[in-house]
């Protein structure tokens, strides 16, 4: 039973990965990676780490991937395929990185997976060829909010505060890189449109019906 | 399954993160796939936790969260003020930091 | 007051001269500055004259006298003082050189009025006389080379006095490196002498050497020739040449006539030039061991004294005339002291310095008559206008032409007494001797005849009106550049000596000397000069002072004859021949074009023999392409495009090279990390 689902989350895993790289638009990639992160909050659900899957859920897929959401619906933006991108198309200046990196990307990252693979499974450990450790259910498990938050108080007091610390830097990082600069130059140029200028009744230019193209 | 499975997905999933930032022009593509390759990260880090007994991996997987949180708000914020000054979004093109 | 006190005065009081008249630039009004000067080296004669005095009070044996005011480096190996020698040669020549010093700085207050540089000319002045005395008066090399060096630099200054003229500063450098040369033989010949005696000091050298220093040595007959002492010798005579202007380091002399005139007649008559002579005369223990350096130095001798004599005869600018005379006298003296004569060569130092400085006085006169102008073409009758300067001329002239009794007389025909008395090769000095002694009395009285007889020129007619002639524009009188009288050019006083007191005193003291000199070294009767030199030559073989009997009486006669036939073929060619229409002399051309190889004689004459050419191809063009060389093709090319330009551009290549790694995509940074991380993953599963 568990192997099933463990196939499932695994290709839904794997193809929201997929999805993440392959799709132009980037809308399409933000929600291929929200698929992936659900996918992987199970395969944590079946390594008995239930708090972590929580986390997972509620503040990655939550709130990161609803930040994300945000910033690409205002920045927009789309993408080449990867056909395109392949060959090199569709680039103004010229993409003598761009393109040769592209393909050569592809063949580092295979190089790099066969290499991670096997590097993890070849390893001399046999411990990965088993179950894991053993489990014994209880309040304070293996895998518990209250074994986390146990851990988090005694163990690793240092690391929680630090992560508590990076986290105000990053909030308010954040706030000062973007927030909006009082001054001139910092929207979109004022358009001036022959059709702002007021313009007698009955001219009849095909400026009125149409516009200018000034801007 | 085997703890070996998870630490195989953990790899393919990593080696699609690497694939996807070397590839992708959008910053943004580009920001998600470095997600993959943390979730990866994170992914190999449970499995091993379970393969102990321990939280460590746990512990650490969180702060990895904590971490791709705040580097997600920072990238965008920056993004976003790229955006903000009329500049294309396009790595490719943002190569003002070049010798 | 002990000798050496006194020489030390004679240091002093010239130095001090030079010190208040630079200093007090601003301060001296008027002609001060030129009284002082000229009172320095008048106590600095005074003092020469207490030293003479002093010095004969001595011991005959007792009479080189060293003293060291402090010691300048003694550390091992060497011992330097400052140290100073008076003995009987040293005395003789500071006699000279002050006596004569001070009647041409009187002259110059005179002269040299109204030039905006006349204090600059008496500080440089002193400054000569003082580096002149300190050569003479220097008991060791250092010192000896510290005087040669000022002397020159002296010289340097005071030629290129006039120096907004780029004729007279050219001359200056001219004169200047051909010195330098000089010098460069004086301390390698330093260095050779040094070397084996071990020490600077005059006497101990000559001590040393006499002793033994360079080897068994042998004068006389069968003398051996060590070479080292041999090469020192010989580079001791470079550097005589070099400053007494002879063959083939003479180049500079003529030239050095840019100078103003007691210029000319202080350093390039009377004293100066003259120190190549001194210079031989106390080096003789080394010269005597090394008979071979003795023998170049008067072959030399005699070389010059013959081509110089023959050059003066077509020279037209009355200054180069009496350049080439003096050339041709030193040559006499050169050859006096190689040969042994010592007395003789020194006595004629001294004649010649009195009549040289009275000649150029006397041009000096002349020039300023003509208003600057320098040439034998433009003069002619000034014998009613300059009584005084003609007198003056002609004692002078007849004292070098060597008619008895004045100085000359003496002087010259002892020298070529000793010579002959030597015997052997130095039968060919002799003769080459009395046929110089023609040259000298033709050319003499050639420039006399033509400055002061026949028809006056506009100039004397003016003069003799009673108006001094002032040209409307200065002009340099060798190239007719026009000038202003502003500082850098002469200025715009002429001065006459028939109108200048000073310049009176001064010729007539020296026309004086010129006349009485020789009355202290009559051959059999007196051997004033003689007595009083030996005991500086105490050590010396070759120092015969009583000469023999036999070759006297001819050679007496012989030199009073051919000084007069010289002075009546002048007479017949300048004065009886008359001048034609166009101001040229018919006899003088009729010589020139009917003799044969007249023309062509007459033609190497007039381009001095070419040595200018000669120099010029041999040694200025070779280092100007050198040099030209030097800056095109090999800094250029070597240093600056391969050396230079290839260590930067590798550099450069190799900065590029990093740099093209900074490409500013971020995807290739991000390519490169995973590299990097598949490398090192990679590299640890091999090790596994």
């Amino acid at each position: 039973m568990s192997a099933v689902l463990f196939f499932l989350a695994a290709i839904g895993v794997i193809a929201g990965a997929i999805g993440v790289v392959v799709l132009r638009n980037p809308f399409f990639s933000v929600l291929a990676l929200v698929a992936h992160l659900v996918s992987l909050a199970v395969l944590f659900l079946l390594l008995r780490s239930e708090f972590v899957a929580a986390v997972q859920v509620v503040v990655y897929a939550g709130a990161v991937m609803v930040l994300y959401v945000f910033v690409v619906a205002y920045v927009g933006g789309e993408s080449d395929s990867i056909g395109e991108r392949l060959r090199g198309v569709g680039s103004s200046q010229p993409p003598q990185v761009g393109s040769g990196l592209r393909f050569g990307g592809a063949i580092l990252g295979v190089a790099l997976l066969v290499e991670l693979l096997i590097a993890l499974i070849g390893t001399g450990l046999e411990a990965t060829s088993g179950y894991g450790a053993g489990y014994v259910p209880g309040p304070k498990a293996f895998g518990t909010p209250a074994y986390i938050g146990n851990l988090l108080l005694t163990r690793f007091l240092l690391v929680f505060e630090l992560a508590s610390f990076l986290l105000l830097i990053g909030a308010v990082g954040g706030v000062v890189l973007a927030r909006r600069r009082g001054g001139i130059g910092e929207d979109e140029p004022e358009v001036f449109v022959a059709l702002d200028v007021p313009r007698p009744l009955g001219t009849g230019t095909t400026v009125e019906g149409v516009g200018s193209r000034t801007a | 399954m085997s703890i070996e499975w998870y630490l195989a997905v953990s790899a393919i999933v990593f080696s699609l993160g690497a694939v996807g930032v070397m590839t992708r022009r959008n910053p943004l593509v580009v920001l998600l796939c470095l997600e993959l390759m943390l979730n990866g990260g994170n992914l190999a880090l449970i499995a091993f936790s379970r393969m102990w007994g321990n939280g460590d991996g746990q512990i650490l997987a969180i702060v990895v969260m904590t971490v791709a949180a705040c580097e997600v708000c920072i990238g965008l914020g920056m993004i976003v003020a790229i955006y903000r000054r009329h500049l294309p979004i396009d790595v490719d093109e943002l190569r003002e930091l070049q010798g | 007051m002990s000798t050496t006190t006194y020489g030390w005065l004679v240091l002093a009081f010239p130095l001090l001269g030079t010190l208040i008249t630079a200093f007090g630039f601003r301060l001296l009004p008027g002609r001060t500055a030129g009284w002082i000067g000229t009172a320095a080296i008048f106590l600095a004669f005074l003092a020469a004259l207490g030293a003479l005095i002093s010095l004969q009070g001595h011991a005959s044996d007792h009479r080189q006298i060293v003293s060291s005011l402090w010691s300048y480096a003694s550390t091992v190996g060497i011992d330097a003082q400052m140290s100073i020698l008076v003995d009987p040669l040293s005395v003789f020549m500071i006699l000279v050189v002050s006596g004569v010093s001070t009647l041409i700085h009187l002259y110059s207050i005179s002269y040299m009025d109204k030039d905006r540089g006349f204090v600059r000319y008496f500080s440089y002045l002193n400054f000569f006389v003082f580096s002149m005395l300190l050569l003479v008066l220097a008991g060791n090399f250092l010192l000896l080379i510290v005087g040669w060096a000022f002397v020159g630099a002296a010289s340097y200054l005071l030629i290129s006095f006039w120096y907004r003229r780029t004729t007279a500063t050219k001359a200056g450098i001219k004169a200047f490196v051909i010195n330098v040369l000089g010098d460069a033989g004086l301390v390698l010949g330093t260095y050779f002498i040094f070397k084996h005696t071990g020490t600077l000091d005059f006497l101990k050298a000559f001590h040393a050497t006499e002793a033994g220093a360079f080897g068994h040595t042998v004068t006389g007959a069968n003398a051996t020739n060590p070479g080292d002492l041999v090469a020192g010798c010989i580079l001791l005579l470079v550097g005589a040449f070099a400053k007494s202007a002879q063959i083939p380091l003479h180049t500079w002399l003529p030239d050095a006539m840019e100078g103003p005139t007691p210029v000319s007649s202080l350093i390039h008559a009377a004293t100066m030039v003259t120190a190549g002579v001194y210079l031989i005369a106390r080096m003789h223990p080394l010269f005597e061991l090394a008979p071979a350096a003795e023998d170049v130095g008067a072959v030399v001798g005699a070389a010059t004294l013959l081509i110089a004599g023959t050059i003066g005869l077509a020279q037209t600018d009355i200054k180069r005339v009496i350049a080439y005379s003096t050339m041709s006298q030193i040559g006499y003296m050169i050859m006096g002291v190689s040969v042994g004569a010592y007395a003789a060569g020194l006595f004629h130092l001294m004649t010649h310095a009195f009549f040289k400085a009275l000649l150029f006085m006397a041009a000096g006169s002349v020039i300023g008559a003509m208003g600057g102008e320098q040439s034998l073409k433009k003069m002619g009758g000034f014998r009613k206008a300059m009584p005084f300067t003609y007198a003056c001329f002609i004692i002078g002239g007849l004292a070098l032409s060597g008619i008895p009794p004045f100085s000359g007389f003496f002087s010259k025909d002892e020298i070529l007494l000793v010579t002959g008395e030597r015997g052997g090769w130095h039968w060919a000095l002799y003769v080459v001797g009395y046929i110089g002694a023609f040259f000298t009395a033709v050319y003499t009285f050639r420039m006399i005849f033509r400055a002061f007889h026949g028809e006056p020129v506009a100039e004397a007619r003016e003069l003799e009106a009673g108006h001094l002639h002032h040209a409307d524009v200065p002009r340099n009188p060798a190239n007719g550049e026009e000038e202003d009288t502003d500082v850098g050019f002469p200025g715009p006083n002429h001065a006459i000596a028939e109108r200048a007191l000073p310049m009176r005193i001064a010729m007539g003291l020296l026309a004086l000397g010129a006349v009485g000199a020789g009355l202290i070294q009559i051959p059999k009767v007196d051997f004033v000069v003689d007595d009083f030199l030996r005991p500086s030559f105490a050590t010396s073989k070759l120092y015969e002072p009583h000469t023999k009997g036999g070759l006297l009486a001819i050679g007496l006669t012989l030199g009073t004859l051919i000084g007069l036939a010289g002075i009546g073929l002048a007479y017949r060619i300048w004065i009886v021949g008359g001048r034609d229409a166009e101001g040229r002399f018919p006899v003088a051309e009729a010589i020139r074009m009917r003799t044969p190889g007249g023309r062509a004689l007459y033609k190497l004459f007039v381009n001095k023999w070419y040595f200018d050419e000669a120099i010029d191809l041999l040694v200025v063009r070779p280092m100007a392409a050198a040099g030209a060389f030097a800056r095109d093709t090999f800094e250029r090319v070597f240093v600056d495009d391969t050396l230079i330009g290839g260590t930067t551009g590798i550099v450069r290549a190799g900065s590029a090279a990093v740099r093209a790694a900074q490409s500013g995509f971020v995807r290739y940074y991000a390519a490169l990390l995973v590299l990097g991380v598949a490398g090192v993953g990679f590299y640890f599963l091999l090790q596994a």
